[in-house]
């Protein structure tokens, strides 16, 4: 399988939660599954989705935060793992689909071939850090601590097309909604 | 004449901020330890400056009034988080950076860096407040929050180590 259906499989498990969306195809293929006003679509900036997510889940502590990842924008910004367990806000959830590539510029590798995500988590500290294939998602959005899920798939885009709203109809219309 | 680190303090007060993310410099330490002891500041230090640009923006979206301490050397690491993110969405931001590299400057590599950081605020077409006095700091301060918002833009004040 491949990342189209991370998504698909993650979306299905949302209601009301906030979700913010990694930058290139994985929010071209959230928006083309399935929009909402509470998606936040990232345009820019790899690697900031989980600060991102942080940073609603400290300001929103009565609201879920589920934010979908990748594995090459987590190793440009490894340092958040820290910042978001020492932090650790119980509202916020961390998917990283971890397809071992750059998928939107053309699938290069990525080292998270060889790392194992969800031990470099437990290794961080987390006591969420889980495989989506063993956990209930819901279940984990629910839970007392920040939670760290690895989806694993392989390298693979879709043929979603690209968002045809501009920066600051997302923003506005995800700030109305929340 | 007002402390210049109680100055900085009052202004972030009476600008509204409440979420505050960091990266330290010696020039901020009492500024960070009066935030740390403000009950109504959320203070998120963070591992490099461009993560508390994201968390930042979050902070925003949330509802939040943010603003990020740091050395003018985390200019450098935030410069992609500030264009693609901050300007792209039109997020107000107020930056306070201690500008290292200034007159008075001890340590030789602060200086390349200092040098440039006006020119490259200049080149993003940032504005920024360059105070000399703490009441300046205190009235840049509220008026850099203004401008931000006003821009959905980042808005920095430069604070030199004459400053202090």
């Amino acid at each position: 399988m491949v990342r189209r259906e991370a998504i698909a499989d993650i979306i299905r498990c949302i209601d009301d939660e906030i979700v913010v969306c990694n930058i290139g195809f994985p929010s071209r293929e959230l928006y083309d599954i399935k929009d909402r006003e509470r998606n936040f679509y990232m345009i820019g900036s790899m690697g900031l989705a989980s600060s991102i997510g942080l940073g609603l889940a400290l300001a929103k502590p009565n609201e879920d935060v589920v934010v979908i990842d990748g594995d090459g924008s987590l190793l440009m910004n490894m340092g958040s793992l820290a910042t978001v367990f020492a932090n650790n806000p119980k509202n916020l959830t961390w998917i990283v689909i971890d397809n071992g590539a750059y998928g939107s510029t053309g699938n290069q590798d990525t080292y998270a071939q060889v790392l194992d995500l969800v031990e470099v988590a437990k290794g961080i500290g987390f006591k969420n850090s889980y495989n989506f294939k063993d956990i209930d998602l819901k279940e984990i959005i629910k839970s007392d601590d920040a939670s760290f899920i690895v989806y694993d798939t392989e390298a693979g885009n879709s043929e979603a097309p690209i968002i045809d709203l501009d920066p600051v109809t997302i923003k506005n219309r995800f700030m109305n909604s929340i | 004449m007002m402390d210049s680190s109680e100055a900085i303090f009052d202004g972030l007060k009476d600008a509204g901020i409440d979420f505050i993310v960091s990266v330290p410099c010696v020039n901020l330490s009492k500024i960070l330890n009066m935030i740390d002891e403000d009950d109504d500041i959320i203070h998120i230090p963070v591992t490099r400056e461009e993560e508390g640009i994201g968390i930042c923006a979050g902070a925003y979206l949330g509802g939040k009034k943010p603003a990020i301490l740091m050395q003018n050397s985390g200019l450098g690491n935030s410069i992609n988080a500030l264009k693609s993110l901050t300007q792209l969405y039109e997020m107000p931001l107020l930056m306070i950076m201690s500008h290292r590299g200034t007159e008075g400057e001890t340590i030789c590599g602060q200086v390349p860096m200092g040098e440039s950081t006006p020119l490259i605020l200049e080149a993003m077409n940032f504005n920024f407040f360059k105070p000399g006095t703490p009441q300046g700091a205190y009235e840049d301060i509220l008026n850099a929050w203004d401008l931000s918002v006003e821009e959905g833009k980042p808005v920095s004040v430069l604070l030199e180590i004459k400053y202090w």
